[in-house]
């Protein structure tokens, strides 16, 4: 629907809200005050913590007040609403040469421009770049997929950004001292593929993998086993088996930051679905509210019934249009009733679609019944900590059981009766 | 034919001996000799096997009590005269122990809560609809109305009213806490039967947002806590009561804007219950 639709830059919002905690890990805490008097690309919060990174303000103005706003994420978080003045040029980082730059200065850069992990869980993009010494890291897989369906804003950036996603993803290697890189590619985008093909000529150790296009492709396990053919081990993380996975969106957000000083103060988003009037690829400042953005798309048609932040499969659907665009913002998915399932539930039909559309091979329908029978231990013992989400289970459920909605909760409970029994022993 | 019949009389008669031999011998060689304290105990506790004691049911019970592991107070469920009774039996002396009563401190039903611009659709439980952007209520602190309380109340002294609020049956109560663990915002909490002053809300925004989320919301105003000397405090916008301290005759309840702060058993207009 997007795919043939350049990228374009949104103008400013009259104010913007700055969620203090946009990544995972500990909010930032602020060091602007009611009237201070802010620049773009301006620290306003510092972080707090290891797991933590500096938030910066996406335009010049002034600071209208810190308070608890809606968030994308459905949860009020502490925020700093700012009323944009567009006095004073954006400030920025000293740009730095990309061939002379080293490992250290790239992880530090990357964390004082606040860089946080564009496919959707936000952590702090430092931290992935600095594995610890005992990780002996072969790989980095940059994830070209498009995380979920909808959305194109992946493969917008590889086409018009094409370089910057590769000296990005140069630099990613660099920083973590790797010689072997794969940017792996879903099939049905032959022009990025072709595009990239070429400028990575230039770039040793940089090859571009061609994979079948799916969802979930674009999930880091499954990312790996298709590019390198090796599998995360339950409880594993992607750096146990020595790959380090990143999104085209962070690629380019690291260059901007190396080469340009910048930090991040845009979010690349699609604006898709039915719903919408006119669908967009956009580059949105940070902060920016729904409304806004939704505005400046046309606005929204009278048969939509649903808007989701993020992926259709993995997106947050929203209440509230005055909760910001935060940096881990892939996409605005407006939906009508034809792209909705609103079908009641009925009883499990025990076909087992669910299980052989399962991508990590669980069995979602047991999972969803040891949930509501709340027994946890049996759930954790078939690996229920594993899931990652995808929602495919629910999606090809005939009998419309929220199976992953079940599964979710029950990763919560597992893990809080996990916590509990390490906090006693 | 007649062959047939006898042959298989005796067979099955035979076996049937054979069987009923083995089983005699059995009950007398295998008998597991049971204290016969510990059914007379278990007669006199409820036999709900709620588990509001921690032990797996009442028989597990039973025996904890006779082997002196467990108190005879330990259930919460018993009344006085079983308990009393238990104590006789097993030459002890039972504590004058105080009955708990959950109370459920939130009064933001569907008319007085304000609803998200949003319809929520997946299971049907409250911990299920907490992780989905906090439920259908702009209140992230209030009851969801979900039901887990109802549905984890073993004795059905927990039904949801018209108002999407659960509400307790106290003659059907037991005090067994499930309805308690079961909330996943600790709405419940369990007090002392004969406690009767409550701060019905455990909202801790500013009073303007819950002004504006919940007719029923603590705003945090502190008009009861001024003169309560220590009674009532407001913490983190949410008054609090100090039991130790509280002196019913000195609170201006009728101060309190919203309602939230009741004193129960008193008669007000404003708050039928």
């Amino acid at each position: 629907m997007t795919q043939n639709l350049a990228l374009e830059i949104m103008p400013d919002s009259p104010t913007v809200t700055i969620p203090l905690s946009q990544h995972i890990g500990k909010q930032a805490k602020p060091i602007v005050q009611k009237g201070s008097v802010v620049k773009a690309g301006s620290v306003i919060a510092e972080p707090e913590g290891f797991v933590s990174i500096p938030i910066h303000s996406s335009v010049s103005g002034n600071v209208l007040k810190i308070h608890r706003e809606p968030n994308v994420s459905g949860f009020p978080k502490d925020s700093v609403i700012i009323k944009s003045e567009n006095n004073g040029e954006a400030e920025k980082y000293e740009p730095m040469d990309y061939n002379a730059v080293t490992p250290e200065e790239i992880i530090e850069r990357v964390r004082l421009a606040g860089i946080v992990g564009q496919g959707g869980a936000a952590f702090p993009t430092f931290i992935k770049l600095s594995p610890p010494k005992d990780k002996n890291i072969e790989y980095v897989i940059l994830n070209g997929c498009e995380c979920e369906p909808y959305l194109t804003r992946d493969y917008r950036l590889m086409l018009e950004k094409s370089r910057e996603v590769i000296i990005g993803f140069s630099l990613i290697m660099k920083a973590v001292g790797v010689k072997k890189g794969i940017i792996g590619i879903e099939d049905n985008k032959p022009e990025a593929i072709t595009k990239l093909k070429e400028i990575a000529k230039d770039f040793p150790g940089i090859k571009i993998e061609v994979l079948e296009t799916k969802y979930p492709q674009g999930a880091e396990k499954m990312l790996i086993k298709s590019c390198i053919g090796r599998e995360v081990p339950p409880g594993k993380l992607p750096m146990d088996i020595g790959v380090i996975v990143l999104n085209i969106a962070t690629a380019v957000a690291i260059h901007d930051a190396v080469v340009k000083g910048e930090p991040q103060l845009y979010a690349v988003l699609t604006v898709t679905g039915n719903g919408i009037v006119t669908p967009k690829n956009l580059m949105v400042k940070i902060g920016t509210p729904l409304q806004d953005v939704i505005d400046f798309c046309g606005g929204i048609k009278e048969d939509a019934v649903k808007v989701i932040v993020g992926g259709p499969m993995m997106g947050v659907a929203q209440f509230d249009f005055s909760a910001p665009v935060v940096k881990a913002t892939s996409g605005i998915v407006i939906l009508t009733k034809d792209e909705v399932n609103e079908h009641p539930e009925t009883p499990c039909l025990r076909c087992g679609k669910c299980i052989e559309a399962c991508p990590l091979n669980l069995i979602p329908t047991k999972l969803a019944r040891y949930v509501q029978l709340e027994k946890f231990e049996e759930a954790d013992k078939i690996e229920i900590t594993t899931c990652m989400e995808c929602g495919t289970c629910t999606f090809t459920c005939p009998a419309n059981i929220p199976l992953v909605q079940w599964i979710r909760l029950g990763k919560q409970r597992v893990l809080n009766l996990k916590k509990n029994q390490n906090d006693k022993n | 034919m007649e062959l047939t019949f006898w042959i298989a009389l005796a067979t099955m008669g035979g076996l049937g001996l054979i069987f009923a031999g083995a089983l005699a011998i059995a009950d007398k060689k295998l008998r597991v000799k049971e204290n016969p304290l510990i059914g007379k105990v278990n007669e006199l506790l409820p036999g709900a096997n709620c588990g509001g004691c921690g032990s797996a049911g009442c028989y597990d019970f039973a025996v904890k009590l006779v082997e002196g592991k467990a108190s005879v107070n330990g259930c919460p469920v018993n009344d006085t005269d079983s308990v009393k009774n238990i104590a006789l039996l097993l030459g002890l002396d039972a504590d004058d122990s105080v009955r708990l009563i959950p109370r459920i401190l939130c009064r933001g039903g569907n008319n007085e809560a304000v609803q998200k611009m949003a319809e929520y659709f997946g299971p049907l439980s409250c911990s299920a609809m907490d992780i989905v952007s906090g439920g259908t209520k702009l209140c992230y602190y209030g009851c969801l109305g979900g039901g887990d309380c109802v549905k984890a109340c073993p004795f059905d002294a927990m039904v949801m009213n018209d108002n999407n609020l659960p509400e307790l049956i106290e003659e059907l109560c037991t005090g067994c806490g499930l309805c308690a663990k079961a909330c996943p915002r600790n709405i419940i909490e369990m007090h002392p039967k004969d406690r009767m002053i409550f701060v019905y809300c455990k909202n801790h925004d500013d009073p303007k947002t819950s002004k504006s989320i919940c007719k029923a919301a603590c705003l945090g105003c502190g008009a009861c806590a001024r003169k309560s000397e220590g009674g009532l405090a407001v913490i983190n916008n949410l008054g609090v009561v100090n039991y130790d301290r509280i002196n019913p005759d000195i609170i201006p309840f009728e101060k309190c804007s919203s309602g939230a702060l009741t004193r129960l058993n008193v008669p007000d207009s404003r708050n039928p219950s």
